[in-house]
Order: structure tokens, then sequence, then C-alpha cells
């Protein structure tokens, strides 16, 4: 029997557990991605077992994910819970969702389109993916942040920009180091869509703290 | 059953119809207002708490005194009740937040000015008092208290969805205790004026005045379900827009200030600890809640205040007593002479030597000898007459007077004295202070409270202290029991 909704604030704390959980899923799809894109260079291709365990891994928190958006959502409008916020946290809730899609677009790819980085790239590649997951780390605590202490909000959201910026470089970098070396056209267009794609998870999460940013406004106003 | 008494309590429950849908406003405005509350979930608990409200504590001898008492018909009762409630239907049609108590008020100065009986002009100051007093008081408390909620709620991190929770959660208990004393203190407004002619007997454990109340309460619950959505939106959202944290804060304000500046129970408290007592002044919810939304507006933004609305509601609040009394005084025409029906009972002002003995500390009563056998059928001819020989008497002192010379000539029937110990508020000593006086006649009312006085320490009144007034209160109201079974009912 479920007792959650027996105490007075229990339906309360179930969905604040929810919105919780979602944003876990977020942070660990995070987790894996990097680990994921490590277990993909390191083995030299998709081959490898602890690859495609990641890539299965994430799938199933993107289930998970859209399982958990799909519950809150129809709670908060079933319940008519925060009429004044739930507007924003319903677009922020696809937004973050839009990103756990991308980790897992972006893996499915590299999983079967088995891009060939140059070992030379490796290094730089890792990074771009680091500077990515702090980025979206920081977007996972500013949204926190936004449910429960507003003011904080603008100190994460500050770092997510640092972090995009960063991302931004290391990806020009990146793609210019990919031109240079002697490839065919082809696997250089090839390897450049790969890191453009790891580098928009950075401008989505950026995009979702500028939203964020307004929706701190108007919740602190 | 008499058809022509349910003829007459027709006004009233027109009154109660639009008591409900105006002031369920102050109670439940701010939380639909702003979506936090469903307006069916709103109306259904004001309708559950309105009527308990109005038949446990309504019933009480606190509540059972009405305004409308002061009108000495039914037919008179009848049209000031009908006049009120035309007006506060009248602007709740308009979606503006009026208080019911001001419409009635204005009523019977209009029956007052057509019967001819002497006003106190007083009340006037009292209302015009309270269209400044509330909504300042309400929006200085609101100001601050947003002010104080906002950095709490930062300190303490409470998540988003938490808040909603507890802020419906405040809402719907701040609601359910102020639409219990919305019922408990207004159903005397609606039904009071009944209850002399209360056509109800006991049923089972619920008292006849219980039933007359359970009648008004659902009155009430009918304005609130038919047109109480109104007046809550005008409240809670177009005057300015609202958070749901400040919903609560309004309401709280709200509540705060009629406790602290309209309790004498808190003043009484105060006083019995030795503390220094907060002045009462005149409050009313209906204005005090505005106040509290443009309150909480000032701190927001201050150019999201519609001054529009806010400019037709206080022109509303002037209305309704001014157009109340025009009403009374026209329709009280009307009926009267149109439809011959009684709108007031024949009474007799008479100046005697005790009444004057009375009087003489703050009047100068020599030069009223003059009037000593003459006979008025009107408060204000005989105040006329005062003010001809004493042009600057006291205000207060020359209306006491005035209204201490009406004739009752009350016999203590001792038939009637089975009925004292019914109400169970007297106390033996009281009752047997009463039958002390078996077969005796007074003339005036307050005659036969000196007398009482005199036979017995319980109806003596104490020394006017902040610590005496309950005890003065009860005394009152006790002696108000004992008057109404000696006096004339209304007819």
């Amino acid at each position: 029997m479920n007792t959650a909704n027996l105490s007075l604030f229990g339906r309360t704390k179930a969905l604040e557990h929810k919105l919780d959980e979602f944003l876990d899923v977020l942070s660990e799809c995070n987790i894996q991605f990097k680990a994921a894109i490590t277990y993909f260079l390191e083995a030299g291709g998709n081959n490898a077992a602890a690859f495609q365990q990641k890539v299965k891994e994430v799938s199933t928190m993107e289930s998970r994910g859209d399982d958990l958006r799909r519950t809150i959502e129809a709670e908060l409008y079933e319940q008519a819970l925060i009429p004044d916020f739930r507007g924003d946290v319903l677009s922020l809730l696809e937004d973050l969702d839009t990103l756990i899609n991308m980790f897992e677009d972006n893996l499915i790819n590299f999983a079967i389109e088995n891009p060939q980085f140059p070992a030379e790239l490796h290094k730089e590649l890792k990074l771009l993916c680091e500077q990515v997951a702090l980025s979206v780390e920081s977007c996972v605590m500013s949204t926190r942040a936004f449910f429960r202490d507003i003011n904080a909000v603008r100190d994460h959201s500050h770092k997510v920009m640092l972090y995009e910026k960063e991302a931004d470089k290391l990806s020009i970098a990146l793609k210019t180091a990919i031109f240079k070396i002697d490839l065919g056209l082809d696997q250089k267009a090839h390897l450049r869509n790969f890191v453009d794609k790891i580098d928009q998870l950075a401008d989505e999460a950026e995009d979702v703290c500028d939203l964020l940013a307004i929706y701190t406004i108007k919740r602190a106003a | 059953m008499d058809l022509s008494v349910l003829f007459f309590m027709s006004s009233g429950l027109f009154l109660g119809w639009s008591l409900g849908a105006n002031d369920a406003a102050n109670v439940f405005g701010t939380a639909v207002g702003t979506k936090m509350i469903k307006f069916s979930t709103a109306a259904l608990i004001c309708t559950i708490f309105v009527i308990l409200g109005a038949v446990i504590s309504g019933a009480g001898a606190a509540h059972t005194l009405s305004k409308l008492g002061d009108i000495n018909a039914l037919g008179g009762a009848f049209v000031a009740a009908f006049a009120a409630a035309a007006v506060v239907a009248w602007l709740t049609v308009l979606g503006l937040p009026v208080s019911t108590t001001q419409a009635i008020v204005g009523a019977i100065i209009g029956w007052n000015f057509f019967t001819g009986m002497a006003t106190d002009f007083s009340v006037f100051k009292t209302i015009i008092g309270t269209w400044f007093i509330s909504p300042v008081l309400t929006a200085f408390f609101s100001y601050f208290m947003y002010k104080g909620v906002s950095w709490w709620l930062n300190k303490q991190k409470v998540h988003l969805i938490s808040l909603d929770a507890l802020t419906r959660y405040s809402l719907i208990i701040a609601g359910v205790l102020g639409s219990y004393s919305l019922g408990a203190n207004n159903i005397a407004n609606v039904m009071g004026v009944f209850i002399g002619a209360n056509p109800f007997t006991d049923v089972g454990f619920l008292s006849g005045l219980q039933i007359l109340f359970f009648v008004g309460g659902i009155t009430i619950s009918v304005g609130i379900y038919t047109y109480g959505k109104r007046v809550m939106m005008t409240v809670g959202d177009s005057i300015a827009p609202l958070t749901p944290v400040g919903a609560v804060v309004v309401v709280l304000a709200t509540s705060l200030v009629l406790f602290l500046f309209a309790s004498e129970d808190l003043e009484f408290v105060l006083a019995s600890l030795g503390l220094p007592t907060i002045p009462l002044v005149p409050v009313s919810s209906s204005q005090a809640v505005v106040g509290g939304v443009i309150g909480i507006a000032l701190i927001k933004n201050a150019s999201n205040i519609r001054w529009r609305v806010t400019g037709r509601i206080v022109v509303a609040w002037i209305q309704t007593p001014i157009v109340s009394a025009l009403a009374s005084f026209v329709m009280l025409f009307l009926v009267q002479n149109v439809f011959a029906i009684t709108v007031f009972q024949k009474v007799e002002f008479q100046v005697s030597k005790p009444l004057l003995e009375r009087h003489a500390k703050v009047l100068d009563v020599k030069s009223l000898e003059s009037l000593i056998g003459k006979s008025y059928e009107t408060s204000g001819a005989l105040k006329n007459d005062v003010d001809k020989i004493l042009p600057h008497a006291e205000y207060k002192a020359e209306l006491n007077f005035v209204q201490e010379a009406r004739m009752e000539r009350i016999t203590v029937d001792p038939a009637k004295f089975p009925e004292l110990g019914k109400s169970g508020l007297l106390t033996q000593p009281q009752i047997d202070s009463v039958k002390s006086l078996s077969g005796k006649t007074f003339d005036y009312r307050w005659q036969l409270v000196d007398a009482l006085a005199a036979t017995s320490e319980t109806w003596r009144m104490k020394e006017k202290t902040v610590l005496n007034k309950p005890y003065n209160k009860d005394v009152s109201q006790r002696l108000t029991i004992v008057m109404d079974l000696y006096t004339e009912k209304m007819k």
C-alpha cells in the first residue's frame, strides 16, 4: 500500500521526489555519456562491451526520464499545482528531457556510425566531453536551485555559460584539427558532425539556463 | 405558521444572498483569484462553515443582537433589509467588494429619517474612519508581513512544490476559520431581526433559533455559489496581480488587523496582564482585504496596481451607506403609502422629573423643565426641542437623554416568570431579583434596569474600565433577555 498519499504532505513529497529523480536521471546520463565516449575511444570503436553497456544504460534512463516527465506533468495538471509556475516548470522539464534525448541520440549515433577519431584528437575530444559534462551538471544544479533556493540559480547558471564558452572553443579547435589532418573529406565531415553534436549538448544546457534565469526573475518578483 | 412572517423574512433571505455573494470574497477572494483553490472547492468549504458558524456560534447571546433591531416594525425591517440587500446585490453584480454592515447601517439611517427618529451621526464618523483605517492598516501589515515571509522562505529554502502545498493548506485553514466567523458574526444581521417573529419551533437537538439561522446560512451559501466568483476575482486578480504566497499574506494580514484592532478579547487579555492595550478602531474585513492586496502590490511593483478598479471600489464604499439610506427612505415611503404596510410602530417620548434628575450631571436640566409633561411621537421631535433650549449641549449626552425619554410602561408580569429560566443564561439570583419586582410597572426601560440593580448585585454594572468590559457586556446581554420578554415584540 502506498502510504505516501495518506500523510498531509505525502503527495507533495512524492512529487518532489519524482522531480529530483528526473534530475538524477539527467545527471546520470551526463556521467554515463562521458564514460561511454571514453570507453569508445579507448577501445578504438563501438565493439567494446563496456561502451555497449553504457549505451544500453543511457537508453534505459531515457525511457525512465520520459516516464517521470509524463507523470510529473500529469500530476501538476491534474492537481492544479503551482498555478503561477506550472507553464514554466512544464517547459523546463521538456527542455531537460531534450537534453536526455540528445545524450541517447549521440551514443546511438556513435554505436551505429562508429566514427574513427584519430588518436591525436582523443585528448581534445575527451576535454570537450568534460566541458560538456560540467555545463550539463551545472545546469542540473541550477534547476535544482530553481526549485529550492532561487538565490543560487544565478551562481550555477553563470558556470554553465563559462563551460559552454570553453566547449565552443574546444569544438572549434577540434574541428580545425580535423580539417588539418590528412583524411578524406567525407571522413572529416563525419567527424565534424560528431563534434558539433557533442557541443550542442552544452548549447542546449545554456539555452535551458537562459530560460531558467527568466523563470527565476518571475519567481523572485 | 403566519405566512406574512415568511413574506417579511424574504428580504432577510435576500440580504443573506447578497452577503454570501459579496463577503465570501473577503475569505476566499485571494485564494480563488490566484487559482490556488478552485471556486467550486472554495464555495463548498465556505458553505459548510458559514452554516456551521451561523448555527453553532451565531445563536449565542453575543451574536443575536441585530443592527436592524433598532427598527420597531417588521414591515420597516423588511424594507430596510431589502434596501441594504438590493444595494449590496447591485454592487456585487458589478463585482465590487463592499461592507454589508455599512449597507445595513445606511438603511437604518433611511428608516430614522423617514420616521423622524433621532440619528446618531457619529456612526458616519465611524464608517468614514473605516474606509481609511481598514485598508491603510492592512496594507501596512501585509507589506511588512510579506517582506518577513519572503525572508523566511529564502532562509528555509522550501521546495516549490512544498511551498505550493503549504500555501494551499494555509489558504484552506484560513478560509475555514474565516467562513465560520463570517457565518457566526453576520447571521444576526441577516436573520436577527426576525428572532422575535421566528416561525420555527425546536426540532430534535436544534432550537427554533438555530433552524432560523440555518435557513439564513443556506441563503448565504446560495449567494456564494451563484454570484460569489465575481467579487472574488476582483479581490484576488483585478486590483493587482497576486502570488499564492501574497494571497496567504493578505488573508493573514486581514485577520491580524481585525484581531489586533477590533478584538475586545485581546484588549481584555492585555489589560489583565497589566500591559498597555491597543486602541480599538472600526475595521471592516471587506475594506481591509483590498488594502492587503494593495500593500503587497506596493512591494512587487506599484505600477501593477489597477487604480481604475481601486477607484471604482472606493466609490462603491462611499455609495454603499448613502444609496442604501436613500433606497430605504424611498422604499419605506412606497411601502407605507402604496401597500399600506406598517413600517414603524408609534412610540411615545416624554420628559419627566426622574428623567431630568438622571441626566442632571451632563445636561443643564433646569432649562429643560419646561418640557415636562409634553409628549412626542418621535425622538427627532424631542431632540429638536432640546436643541432649541440647549443649542450647545454635548451631542452624545443629548442623544442619550432623548433615547432614554422613550416611554415603554413595562409591567413585570408574573405569568412570564417561567420563561426567564428557559434561556439558561440567567442565574437564580437574577431570576429572583426579577420576581421581586412582580406586578410593578416602569415608565422607562432604564427605571426597570435601575430597579433590578437595586434588588440584586448581579444586575449591577461595574465601573467602566477595560477589565470590567466583558462583565458589563455580559450583564447587558442578560438584561436584553429580560427586556425582550417584557417589552412588546416587533410586529
